[in-house]
């Protein structure tokens, strides 16, 4: 009985322990969140006085065609380098981890391949907008001197490329990291599956396609999810890549390149909330409807 | 049999060629960044090289005239380091608070933390934005160090760690013993949990130095700007005709990281993992 009460004395502790965060979460992130959706129900230029409008910045939004071409470019930049990279990763995987092809220094690439995630976004995308230069760019110089292309390409100003560029930036930041993702999804597989497999005489593709693939969905969902909500975010690149403007003809345009250039460009506070919470909407969406999609899946296996 | 082994050894050609084919396109960017800062705008402009020139002492100099690089190091090697101090200490007392303690509103609370891990970081960007200037804390650090004190990945893969690794006895023994709560947290647990701090740190470290977004928005000043606003800023600037120095001044805000990438990419690739699917 005394040590009970003792210790629950002491379980109060735990609300020490705990402050700091919440004073912090508070002041910083959730303070933030709902001004922020205050805001856009607002007019507000930064200085003078907030006026109310309710909703109308959200009507503005809906016939806003530029935000709509943000919308559509951030999703296109998105899915051209989703699928790939889940594609080569997956293929990498299946190399790296087949005992029969006995890859030598599977680490090594590993480790080579995930390099280029952790550095700095806005360095790299400097580095490709001198790499990409009309003239004196490395990437056309290659290019001709291995007989790929007869002239330079003008790429910082093609508006068909550019959104390739970015998807291929985005994929080449990314695919070593998806890569180590799914290899420690794949190792994580109870390996008497697949001798139950071979003893039923599966071929190699009956196996990924009704082993392999399904056991890894739940990784499969880490991965696409938190792609989704970083690649709804895209900005560095496509920002510091060209003119922060989204040139060529707005087609690096991204829904966060809008919204920064409304609000901090063109001090339209209130509406580049509004563009905030329209995007906050998109990725909420998303999420649920594929962790929906996710879940009905597995009904289906039971 | 041997048809098979052979087509064996030609899959197993083809996979090598691939791969090295993908090394090469994660480093040549690289490569050829660090080759051209060191060749001078002439070389640069007539040909590719393979091979570095003579030019990175002159690039030096005319780099420095159009950006104060290691100011901007400064800059960010203080802020990432203040982030991640912040992020380790104040994660770790979170996360032991959640992981040996009941209170009331625990779940709660916890719950709260899960959530704010799924909301967007950009979201808030304009309301963030109105607070700092409220609190006057516009154009200083404050805004991008102190939030590592509610740094919720953190403190998710902390509990998790001390759940799995810090087992109740120790605390009793040393309640016994006459230890203080706080006084146990900081002799005992700590040193237990260092090694999962540290594989954290790595990463609050990159994050907080890759930032772009919230300094460009909240510093206006020349000399405050971490390294990645600077760089931004090299992209339509009217220098940016000397290609010498814009690969160096790239070179020298990316080696950092690839430098410890190098010493520490077993603990990162190790980390890539453990934060994701547990189930």
């Amino acid at each position: 009985m005394k040590t009970k009460k003792y210790s629950f004395y002491k379980e109060k502790y735990g609300y020490y322990f705990i402050l700091p965060y919440f004073i912090v979460f508070s002041i910083f992130i959730l303070y933030p969140l709902v001004y922020t959706f205050y805001l856009s129900m607002t007019r507000y230029d930064g200085f003078s006085e907030i006026t109310w409008v309710g909703f109308q910045n959200y009507g503005r939004l809906i016939k806003d065609q530029f935000f709509w071409k943000s919308f559509v470019n951030t999703w296109r930049i998105w899915i051209v380098n989703i699928i790939p990279q889940i594609g080569i990763a997956l293929l990498l995987a299946s190399w790296f981890s087949d005992v029969r092809y006995r890859i030598k220094g599977s680490g090594f690439f590993r480790a080579v391949f995930y390099l280029p995630n952790l550095v700095t976004a806005a360095s790299v995308a400097l580095l490709f907008n001198v790499l990409l230069d009309w003239q004196h760019g490395a990437i056309n110089q290659l290019m001709i001197s291995m007989g790929i292309l007869k002239e330079p390409i003008h790429w910082l100003g093609e508006s068909t490329l550019m959104p390739l560029i970015v998807s291929f930036i985005q994929w080449w930041l990314w695919f070593g990291h998806t890569l180590i993702l799914i290899m420690a999804g794949i190792l994580g597989i109870d390996p008497s599956y697949y001798e139950a497999a071979v003893v039923d005489g599966a071929n190699r593709w009956q196996i990924f396609i009704r082993i392999t693939l399904p056991l890894l969905k739940p990784i499969m969902l880490y991965v696409i999810v938190t792609s989704l909500i970083g690649g709804m975010q895209i900005f560095d690149i496509p920002f510091v890549l060209t003119d922060g403007k989204g040139a060529p003809a707005s087609s690096l345009l991204t829904m966060v390149v809008y919204l920064y250039n409304q609000g901090f460009q063109y001090n339209n506070f209130g509406y580049g909330a509004a563009i905030a919470y329209a995007l906050f909407l998109v990725i909420l969406l998303c999420t649920v409807v594929l962790i929906r999609f996710y879940h009905k899946g597995d009904k289906e296996y039971e | 049999m041997s048809n098979k082994t052979g087509g064996r050894k030609i899959s197993r050609i083809l996979i090598y060629f691939s791969l090295i084919f993908l090394t090469i396109i994660c480093i040549l960017p690289f490569y050829i960044m660090l080759i051209n800062a060191t060749r001078s705008n002439a070389e640069i402009v007539r040909s590719l090289s393979l091979l570095p020139g003579s030019n990175i002492i002159k690039n030096y100099h005319s780099m420095l005239k159009g950006v104060n690089i290691w100011r901007g190091l400064g800059n960010s090697a203080f802020i990432a380091i203040s982030y991640t101090i912040l992020s380790a200490y104040f994660s770790a007392l979170t996360a032991y608070g959640f992981s040996k303690y009941k209170f009331k509103g625990k779940s709660i609370l916890f719950g709260i933390v899960l959530l704010t891990m799924m909301v967007p970081a950009q979201l808030s960007l304009i309301g963030y934005y109105e607070l700092n200037n409220k609190l006057n804390l516009l154009d200083t650090y404050f805004p991008l160090i102190l939030p590592g004190i509610a740094n919720s990945f953190t403190v998710f893969f902390l509990k998790q760690y001390i759940d799995a690794n810090v087992p109740g006895t120790i605390i009793e023994a040393a309640r016994i013993d006459g230890a203080s709560e706080f006084k146990t947290f900081h002799r005992i647990i700590l040193p237990i949990i260092s090694p999962a701090i540290a594989t954290m740190s790595i990463f609050n470290f990159v994050f907080a130095w890759n930032n772009y977004i919230q300094p460009l928005v909240l510093i206006f000043s020349n000399e405050k700007y971490p390294l990645p606003v600077l760089i931004g800023f090299l992209r339509g600037s009217s220098y940016k005709t000397d290609f010498g120095a814009i690969y160096l001044a790239i070179a020298i805000s990316v080696l950092p990281i690839i430098i410890a990438y190098i010493l520490f990419s077993k603990y990162i690739i190790g980390g890539i993992t453990m934060g994701s699917v547990k189930e």
